[in-house]
């Protein structure tokens, strides 16, 4: 398949160059980096949540996705079926999710975002310690019963895996969101991210929300660690996808579900068409920065990001 | 004595006695108590971390934007001051090592453009650019390392005005010396004006703004200045204590530990940056021992590894709840227990 770089070596002119631009191989990088894109927003999702409600910005969540799915792996390795490994691992989640809140995060309420910020920053340490000392630092695969053979779509070769992850984490969104506009709980959770004090004069418990919330991200990492390590494999490395996810946040807002959806499609299809198209004359390897210039040169036109609040500066 | 209707002082109570005291100790005392493993692996790395701390505490102490790209800057600094002093022959050491840490300020500068734009966690989001950009730059362009296969290059001998600082103490004297001038420099720029318009767009840009603070130029110096410090401590990191330059180390956990130290030590304090920096540095080789103290060979590498990130973790979220003001304001309530302190 022609590159730029294979023009650039082979001097075509240019008007051949256009002429001859290979749209199908362009729809296949295309359509491969919405659907990464998909996978950034998943973990990106889990981050919103929090910041939404509580204004904590959880570094942790990462090692939350490694986390659950090293547990998720662990214990299908060691023949729990897998329903059942699915609830014990949401089982766990929720109660470190409950924990955190009762142990770190209660006790610094009212200290300023950066403080909270450390705070989970240390907690990330203390996951990932705790996950690899408890299951062991090996790689795992996991397997998930998808088979990742490329189908073909008018023409195009599309991973069927990555179809089903994105149709995954769709209906992921979809259920979120339905939670936030029709349950009662769902709506509380709104009331306390659009006006703290307000929420509690009504008799909101606020602990209780965080609480549940901090679940709820347990419940995001779980999806998120089983895609991701399906791809990946289940080891260290896999709590590094949340430096994947902070671009897609940075560009869509960190209290804007939306926003982050639609970041993560933007960063996916921008970070493969550009490390397909320029990469080569950088001689690759761009994809660990590409996302956070992406992010920063929007901000710097249009400060107010995708869908965050109308704010003229990014505070 | 002389002037009774002034109250003298209590000697111990003078700002400048601390400080004197641990110099006076520093190149008196210590130098020839103990063997070269302690200079080697406790005192020259505490002191490097302690002028990284004290650069970032300019930047997210003093100035209130919080960089989570340190690790980036140190690594300028380093392979910048192993460029200079190999492409420009007969440039002092000393010269190389702050043409490093002007070279780490302008990227420093054009890095800190951002943050005219973008607060808080946006900004230290942003921040990790550099962090990444930096170490992809120098593993990818061969140029900077010299073309070395491996990316690791020896660094030079310490040599200024023909005296030699190749022993273990002798690098602990270089290191200190530099980081003492440092230290005294930022010491003194806190109290000053350009401190007080740090200070004053960390607590209330917009008031900041209205007083007449120039908000551009203020961000921009303390990224340039704190970028400045950090990229020095940088070039001692690979110089003076790994004596090798590779970019590996500067990855975005060193950039994390610089982070821990100023929160642990206290942000906003030059002091807290070396108390920080010292419960970092000695804590691991404490856990170690300790670890293999207790429970024999169970304890192998692996495992120690894991048990100190979650040690870490845990005291840094202990350290939080208990004294967010870190372990400056730690000390100073002991101080005020002590009777003859206070």
């Amino acid at each position: 398949m022609p590159t730029w770089a294979w023009y650039k070596k082979n001097k075509t002119n240019k008007f051949i160059v256009m002429s001859d631009f290979d749209w199908l191989f362009f729809s296949e990088v295309l359509v491969g980096g919405l659907l990464a894109g998909v996978m950034y927003s998943l973990v990106a999702i889990g981050f919103v949540l929090v910041y939404k409600t509580s204004g904590v910005f959880n570094f942790a969540q990462g090692s939350m996705v490694l986390f659950a799915a090293l547990t998720f792996v662990s214990l299908v390795e060691r023949g729990v079926s897998f329903p059942l490994a699915l609830m014990a691992t949401f089982a766990l989640m929720t109660l470190l999710g409950l924990t955190i809140e009762r142990t770190v995060l209660r006790p610094l309420v009212n200290q300023p975002p950066i403080t909270l910020f450390m705070a989970t920053l240390g907690l990330s340490y203390i996951i990932e310690g705790g996950a690899q000392l408890l299951w062991g630092a090996q790689v795992h695969g996991l397997e998930l019963g998808i088979d990742d053979t490329p189908l073909e779509i008018s023409g195009m070769l599309i991973s069927k895996f990555d179809l089903i992850a994105a149709g995954i984490s769709a209906a992921m969104v979809a259920l979120l969101t339905a939670f936030f506009r029709y349950t009662r709980i769902g709506l509380s959770f709104r009331a306390a991210a659009d006006d703290t004090l307000a929420a509690l004069t009504i008799g909101l418990k606020l602990p209780r929300i965080w609480g549940a919330v901090w679940a709820a991200a347990g419940l995001v990492s779980i999806v998120a660690g089983l895609l991701w390590g399906a791809r990946l494999g289940v080891q260290f490395s896999l709590s590094l996808v949340v430096l994947k996810a902070l671009p897609v946040l940075v560009l869509g807002g960190f209290d804007s579900i939306l926003g982050v959806i639609i970041g993560g499609l933007l960063i996916g299809a921008l970070e493969k068409v550009s490390e397909v198209y320029i990469g080569p004359f950088f001689g690759g390897g761009i994809e660990t920065w590409f996302a956070y210039v992406i992010a920063l040169a929007f901000l710097l036109i249009r400060p107010a990001g995708l869908f965050g609040q109308k704010l003229i500066e990014r505070a | 004595m002389t002037t009774p209707s002034r109250p003298s002082l209590p000697l111990l109570k003078n700002p400048w006695i601390a400080p004197l005291l641990a110099l006076v100790i520093a190149y008196g005392v210590v130098p020839f108590l103990s063997g070269s493993y302690v200079f080697d692996a406790i005192l020259t790395p505490f002191l490097v971390l302690s002028l990284a701390g004290v650069g970032l505490n300019l930047l997210t102490g003093y100035t209130g934007q919080l960089s989570l790209g340190s690790a980036a800057f140190m690594a300028v600094g380093a392979f910048a001051a192993f460029n200079f002093n190999l492409r420009i022959p007969g440039l002092p050491l000393v010269a190389s090592i702050l043409l490093a840490g002007a070279s780490a300020a302008l990227i420093g500068i054009v890095f800190g453009l951002p943050s005219l734009r973008l607060k808080g966690f946006y900004l230290a989001v942003s921040t990790l650019a550099i962090q990444f950009f930096v170490q992809w730059a120098l593993t990818k362009f061969g140029w900077f390392s010299n073309n070395s296969p491996s990316g690791v290059i020896d660094a030079p001998p310490l040599h200024v005005l023909g005296i030699s600082f190749d022993s273990a103490v002798g690098r602990y004297l270089f290191t200190l010396t530099i980081v003492t001038i440092l230290t005294a420099l930022s010491w003194r720029l806190v109290t000053t004006r350009t401190g007080h318009h740090f200070i004053a767009v960390r607590d209330h840009e917009l008031a900041a703004k209205v007083l007449g603070v120039p908000i551009l130029r203020t961000k921009l110096l303390a990224f340039g200045l704190s970028s400045f410090i950090i990229g020095v401590a940088g070039a001692l990191w690979a110089f003076a204590y790994l004596r090798t330059v590779e970019s590996a180390g500067f990855n975005l956990d060193r950039s994390f530990q610089i982070v821990f130290i100023i929160i642990i030590g206290g942000l906003a304090t030059i002091r807290g940056s070396f108390l920080g920096a010292a419960l970092i540095v000695v804590f691991p080789l404490i856990l170690s021992r300790l670890g293999s103290f207790l429970l024999g060979n169970i304890f192998n590498s692996g495992v120690l590894e894991m048990s100190q990130r979650i040690v870490l973790g845990t005291l840094i979220i202990l350290f939080l709840i208990a004294e967010p003001n870190g372990l400056a304001a730690l000390l100073e309530r002991l101080k005020r227990r002590i009777p003859l302190l206070s």
